[in-house]
């Protein structure tokens, strides 16, 4: 068997390889911004007490924890752009539709985990800290921004970093669809060339090295911002 | 003096309990009121209806003339002007000394960071913390912790603070240092309800004394009155328990 490194180094294969790696970096960043966003939403969704809304929370988070998340991008680029109106639909077209639709279901999938993973959190500070920032005079809103959400994320950072790390292998599902990221680039590649062993090492070892600066990222965080102890 | 609190006939119940019995009471400016009573009698829950963490299900409070539990009346507004002490301090964790100081100046009065740094820092001068400015509250003792958590209150720039059993958490050797930054607000001319068992600072500090009992203030009375002729027999028990526990160093078998 004949691994030619230098295979992967040409001026034919590098740039298409580059290519591949930074529409996955670019996925992965975008779908993780929203996907924080709306988990953010979620959890503020949750704290309103009302019945039907925690309801449809709980049905978001359901629907994105038990369909497997192939189908879900699959629902976005082939269900979606049906019942979209005519005039939308052709001013989505004009850009990247395959990219937008699977950030889009990315995003959502993980929203639904991160906003689990920050409840879960919230829940470990006192209800003691709500009467407290309460009686400085914070409204409601204010004292789960400025008082539980910095807490809870604290004790969320590891579980939220494997989910991170979930999001970063997910965005090679977006193959499915078209987007060329790494994965379909590598597949790419070694259907035109057949050096299979060379392209997928080359995949594995660009995701195990981004996956180890998405950990050593985390690594940082918590140090930076360890969880507050109560004295 | 006109009144800083005024209480006609709050009632509350927690399902068939009725933790607070048709209390009616006022509290003038500059005033200090010792609350005291047995565990359970309804002082903690009292305080607590003063600026509306717990709600009440019949009769009105005012704080400042304002209607606290009226309907539709914006809390925070309210509640920024009552200072809150805690028996378990409730410092925010994440938070330093001067950040805690800091958060409502900063978010509810609308003060700049520079202007709410140098109200933070003045005033933990004054709660003897100067040195411990930067610090997290897991770094500082209970005695700490509590005078960051007045100092907190004081930011509020109110002219009320309710004290729940500010010491009762803290070790022995902390509860001077925590009396003492309360003795000077009184001083200072603060009004401020103190749920406390500390009687020497009753003794020493209070205008008046309210000994509650099964949801009701039972005696209202000056401190020398209250400490030498209580007139309620619930009162004169609690004296003599407080003052001179029985059995203290034997057991009971």
């Amino acid at each position: 068997m004949d691994f030619q490194l230098s295979f992967l180094l040409s001026a034919d294969v590098l740039p298409l390889l580059f290519k591949g790696m930074a529409t996955t970096v670019r996925l992965f960043a975008c779908a993780w911004v929203l996907g924080m966003l709306v988990a953010l939403l979620l959890v503020g969704l949750r704290a309103v007490p009302w019945r039907w809304l925690d309801w449809l929370v709980a049905v978001f988070v359901e629907y994105h924890r038990n369909v497997p998340t192939v189908v879900q991008i699959m629902v976005w680029y082939f269900g979606m752009p049906e019942i979209l109106p005519r005039d939308i639909k052709l001013w989505i077209n004009r850009g990247d539709t395959e990219f937008l639709f699977a950030m889009i279901a990315l995003a959502l999938n993980a929203s639904a985990f991160f906003a689990e993973d920050i409840r879960s959190g919230m829940r470990t500070v006192p209800h003691t800290q709500l009467e407290a920032a309460r009686s400085i005079g914070l409204s409601a809103f204010g004292a789960l921004w400025h008082v539980i959400l910095p807490q809870a994320l604290r004790i969320s950072v590891p579980p939220l970093i494997n989910r991170a790390l979930i999001l970063f292998k997910d965005t090679s599902l977006a193959m499915a669809i078209g987007v060329v990221e790494m994965t379909y680039q590598t597949k790419a590649i070694e259907n035109l060339t057949f050096r299979s062993m060379e392209v997928f090492v080359a995949a594995t070892l660009f995701y195990l090295v981004a996956s180890l600066v998405l950990m050593a990222l985390g690594a940082w965080f918590n140090q930076r911002f360890p969880p507050a102890h109560k004295g | 003096m006109p009144d800083m609190i005024d209480l006609q006939h709050v009632n509350k119940w927690y399902g068939q309990y009725h933790a607070l019995n048709d209390v009616t009471n006022q509290v003038k400016k500059g005033e200090v009121v010792v609350v005291c009573g047995p565990s359970g009698s309804g002082k903690s829950t009292m305080i607590r209806t003063l600026n509306r963490l717990e709600p009440i299900q019949g009769g009105r409070i005012f704080v400042n003339g304002e209607d606290i539990h009226a309907v539709g009346r914006d809390i925070n507004v309210l509640r920024a002007g009552i200072g809150f002490v805690f028996q378990q301090f409730n410092l925010f964790p994440h938070l330093s000394a001067r950040e805690n100081v800091m958060l409502s100046p900063l978010k509810v009065a609308g003060m700049t960071k520079a202007e709410a740094s140098e109200l933070a820092a003045g005033l933990l001068e004054k709660v003897g913390l100067g040195h411990r400015i930067d610090s997290m509250p897991a770094q500082l003792s209970g005695g700490q912790q509590q005078r960051v958590a007045i100092a907190r209150a004081l930011a509020q720039k109110s002219p009320l603070i309710l004290f729940d059993e500010p010491t009762s958490a803290l070790d022995p050797e902390m509860v001077g240092e925590v009396l003492s930054v309360m003795k000077q607000l009184a001083a200072e001319g603060m009004t401020m309800v103190v749920v406390t068992h500390e009687m020497g600072f009753a003794q020493e500090v209070a205008d008046r004394i309210w000994f509650m009992d099964a949801g009701q203030i039972l005696e209202d009375s000056l401190p020398a009155e209250f400490f030498s002729n209580p007139q309620h027999p619930r009162a004169r028990k609690f004296l003599s328990d407080v003052l001179e526990p029985r059995g203290a160093a034997t057991l009971p078998y």
